[in-house]
């Protein structure tokens, strides 16, 4: 082959490489999208709640074995989804516990004060949940084992691995689960009214706090399963969640804020452009190409992000 | 505040300096080095605190990412000696410049976003520059000692010199915050927390003193970097970058006390000797105390006393001495109103004399909406001149159009013979147009005469001349018992007066007033309508919108009628409210005909 056929072949390999990552992304994204969605909260802890998912399913997987009936090839992925409801209940109680106090129906049409304590306060929440990963867990990187990780179909002379294309369907798979929660069951159509209009919401008989509740746990437990299916092609250490949080925010604003599914090809694109960025920038550097998308989004997608740049005065 | 700004600040000087004198006392008679560097590591991360206080304390713009200026002037410091030769006495000021530069450059895009959205792009540039320096190869950079001449190169055997330096710079710190606070710049950034559009309207060039503010922390956490990296003899981008610097700078500045200079010096007093000591016990079993317990002291605060301790602290002591009214400025004996007196159709130059503000086919679209669609309308100078019209109108995108708030889509706005569309609303303040707003937009934890004296800066040179023109308009309005009292406790009444007189305070030629009279009782609408009338009898041209229809007729010399967007009718008050399509558009055509056939 010629040299521009190996770099077409480049080419495909990241493309490849980026819709499988940016399948999970995509799911992780989603999760993130829910809360902002429903709750207009910027949760900052995110990123831990994900790292928490990838230790769940590493030790439900490898350090316990706790599911090794079910043999190598379906633990990670039954460990991955089973991090969701785990994750659920943490984030559940956190919410009960701590963010319920400030966030709610009463903040959520409230300007500048309601958000300044929540970002502070699920700051706090970030920093205790990484430095207590780090008591618990450990420092040392781990990763969920699994032999699809060291397997790869070919197509064409683009290399599939498998635990990565695995996870995007599974990604995927819970994706749609999603969709149809939200837009068939009353639960879901509760949850949308109340991201749409929580006052209005409230005068028709739906109970925002619960419905915020219900939907931070969803949230963190979706990104949770992201993080569990993460955790079999890559390793990682309790300070994970920082390095996702900007990640996370670059697909859901690029995905339009407050819509929820727009947040999956958000997530989507920006797997996408960081594995992309390879073919041009060092390797190192594939994050800071997301910080930047992420800058260049925020600065000329306004109009999307903002709804209204002037309140009513 | 105001009130500071004529104190003396000795007491703050004699406080600064004996906080100094007895830390520094403290420090030499500490043997221990571990504890050494403790106490330097508190005044470092006190000067990062007053740093964040800077620009997120005073705007409540809150960063995220902090870390790049500590880091910048860390790694500036750092590059210029290893690689240059350059003595850190020198690098310092070098990484404050890149420092100041950075802030300038992060600022020019960031500042056009609010909220979580700056606080996240804020995020974004220490995380971006934390991986250029990796991959730039500056994995670990160790500081060479400099044996010959050590203090040439700020190397120093003696830990208490570093911590020595490390007070100097807090000190300077406390005194520059210092002087932002008892300033106009601390009031234009107080104001901006509080209502950013008010304080625009109320003439403050927002994106300047956000700007200041940012260069200004910038080169305070470039030099705390820079400083950290001279005592720490070696740097990582991870230490320098990382999030934990981000999070400790606004940790210690929010649990100490937001928005006061004294506020992150208490926060890293407390928290920096409690995480590093459990880190010394403790760091072998539990790795990650530290930043467990920023976490839980920035999640106890937030829940308990989301202003910080100094705040609690004062409020629990302080005993608040309630002032006296301001001393008002001797006024001309007010002269007994002739009540309910109607506008005379002679009304000062209501025929001669080119109109004071012009419209002229103005367009304002939202999407498909055309709430304001080709409006042309002249107000006389000196006039009382009523824009009415039914809900949705788009009356007050009108207002909002004049003074700045949006740009027209199309057509010309000349005020006093100038153009005004295109320019940004404190400077259309400063041409002399005020403006009050349909839902009051006070600065709630400011005072009264606070919150008038950021309306009268755009009338004045000095603080002083400021005050007075405050004091002179919350005479006007009849509010100067009140002067002391917070905004957030005031009454309707109290309220409209208080942003009147705010509008009033630089003495524009035109106040644009939005529903001044809603919510009001009988009485109290009576007082405001005297106190307008007033105001345009000295001169002041008035353009009010107004449900209050047997207000209007009272107080208007001419009315301007809106509806969807467009100018219906235009006339004397006894004309306008006859007019057919004026009768159509606020109750309906079926009410049309029994207007013209009255059942008797």
């Amino acid at each position: 082959m010629t040299d521009w056929q190996w770099f077409l072949v480049d080419v495909f390999q990241a493309m490849a490489a980026g819709l499988m990552v940016g399948g999970t992304y995509g799911l992780m994204c989603v999760g993130l999208g829910i809360i902002f969605g429903v709750m207009r909260v910027v949760n900052f802890a995110h990123g831990d709640f994900m790292m928490l998912g990838m230790y769940a399913a590493y030790y439900l997987v490898t350090y316990f074995g706790v599911l090794a009936f079910l043999g190598p090839y379906a633990a990670p992925i039954v460990g991955a989804v089973l991090a969701g409801p785990l994750v659920f209940i943490v984030g559940w109680l956190l919410h009960y516990a701590l963010i319920a106090r400030v966030t709610g129906a009463r903040v959520v049409s409230a300007e500048a004060e309601g958000h300044y304590a929540q970002i502070i306060l699920t700051l706090g929440i970030a920093l205790v949940l990484a430095n207590g990963g780090l008591i618990l867990f450990g420092s040392t990187p781990v990763s969920v084992q699994t032999p699809l990780s060291r397997q790869s179909w070919e197509i064409a002379n683009v290399l599939f691995n498998q635990a990565k294309a695995v996870s995007f369907a599974i990604a995927v798979a819970c994706a749609i689960g999603l969709y149809f929660f939200l837009t068939r069951s009353s639960l879901g159509k509760a949850l949308r009214a109340a991201a749409d209009n929580p006052i209005a919401a409230a005068y028709v008989g739906v109970d925002v706090d619960r419905a915020h509740r219900f939907a931070f746990g969803l949230g963190v437990g979706i990104t949770a399963i992201a993080g569990g299916l993460i955790a079999s092609t890559q390793s990682f250490q309790p300070y994970i969640g920082f390095e996702f949080v900007i990640t996370m925010y670059a697909g859901v604003v690029l995905g339009g804020m407050g819509s929820i599914l727009g947040a999956f090809w958000g997530g989507l694109t920006i797997g996408l452009v960081q594995q992309m960025s390879t073919l041009v920038l060092p390797y190192q550097l594939q994050n800071t190409a997301i910080f930047v998308v992420f800058l260049l989004i925020v600065f000329f997608r306004p109009q999307g992000m903002f709804g209204r740049v002037w309140e009513r005065t | 505040m105001a009130a500071a700004l004529r104190s003396s600040p000795n007491g703050h000087y004699a406080a600064i300096a004996a906080f100094a004198g007895a830390y520094l006392l403290a420090g030499f008679l500490v043997r221990n080095s571990y504890y050494q560097w403790i106490m330097t590591l508190v005044l470092l991360w006190a000067t990062m605190g007053l740093s964040w206080n800077m620009l997120s304390g005073y705007s409540g713009l809150i960063s995220f990412g902090h870390a790049a200026f500590f880091g910048l002037g860390g790694y500036t410091m750092t590059i210029a000696f290893v690689q240059f030769g350059v003595t850190p006495w020198l690098g310092i000021p070098l990484g404050m410049m890149v420092g100041v530069l950075a802030g300038i450059v992060i600022g020019i895009p960031t500042f056009r976003l609010r909220g979580h959205y700056f606080a996240l792009s804020m995020l974004a540039y220490p995380l971006a520059m934390l991986y250029v320096f990796e991959w730039l190869g500056y994995q670990e950079v160790t500081l060479p000692r400099k044996l010959e001449a050590p203090a040439l190169y700020a190397q120093f055997l003696d830990q208490r010199v570093y911590m020595g330096l490390a007070l100097a710079l807090v000190v300077a710190c406390m005194v520059v915050s210092l002087h932002v606070e008892r300033s106009r710049f601390g009031m234009s950034l107080l104001a901006i927390k509080q209502n950013e559009p008010a304080a625009e309207a109320a003439g403050v060039n927002a994106l300047r003193w956000k700007m200041l503010a940012m260069m200004l922390s910038a080169a305070m956490a470039a030099a705390a970097g820079g400083l950290y990296a001279v005592a720490h003899l070696v740097v990582t981008p991870r230490d320098l970058f990382g999030v934990s610097a981000s999070a400790q700078a606004l940790i210690v500045a929010l649990f100490g006390g937001v928005g006061v200079y004294w506020g992150p010096v208490i926060g890293a007093a407390i928290l920096v000797p409690l995480a590093e000591i459990l880190h010394a016990e403790l760091g072998h079993i539990v790795p990650g105390i530290q930043g467990v317990v920023y976490g839980l002291a920035i999640i106890g605060i937030i829940l308990l006393a989301p202003d910080g301790i100094y705040w609690r602290v004062r409020d629990r002591f302080a005993v608040r001495g309630r002032r006296g009214p301001v001393p008002a400025t001797p006024r001309t004996a007010s002269q007994p109103e002739p009540a309910d007196s109607a506008p005379s159709a002679a009304a000062p130059g209501m025929a001669s004399g080119p109109p004071l503000l012009r419209l002229d086919g103005v367009v304002r679209s939202f999407g498909g909406l055309k709430a304001v669609d080709g409006v042309s309308l002249a107000v006389a100078e000196g006039a009382i001149h009523g824009i009415i019209g039914p809900n949705g109108a788009g009356k007050t995108t009108l207002f909002n159009v004049v003074n700045g708030f949006l740009p027209p889509d199309a057509g010309s706005i000349a005020f006093a013979g100038s153009e005004l569309s295109g320019r940004r609303p404190h400077a259309v303040c400063r041409r002399g147009i005020g403006r009050t707003f349909q839902v009051a937009r006070a600065f709630p934890r400011m005072t009264v005469l606070q919150n008038v004296m950021v309306g009268a800066y755009a009338g004045a040179g000095t603080d002083a001349e400021a005050m007075d023109l405050a004091a002179a308009a919350l005479a006007r309005v009849e509010l100067a018992e009140d002067a002391h009292i917070l905004a957030g406790g005031l009454t309707t009444r109290q309220l409209r007066l208080m942003e009147l007189a705010r509008a009033l305070a630089p003495n524009p030629r035109l106040l644009l007033l939005d529903e001044t009279l809603a919510g009001l009782g009988h009485e109290e609408l009576d007082e405001i309508l005297q106190i307008i009338r007033r105001v345009n009898r000295d001169g002041v041209t008035v353009v009010i919108i107004e449900h209050t229809m047997h207000a209007m007729v009272k107080l208007a010399h001419k009315f301007s009628v809106l509806d969807h967007g467009k100018l219906i009718a235009e006339g004397s008050p006894s004309e306008v409210v006859r007019e057919e399509a004026v009768i159509e558009a606020y109750l309906g055509r079926k009410w049309v005909e029994r207007a013209q056939h009255p059942v008797a």
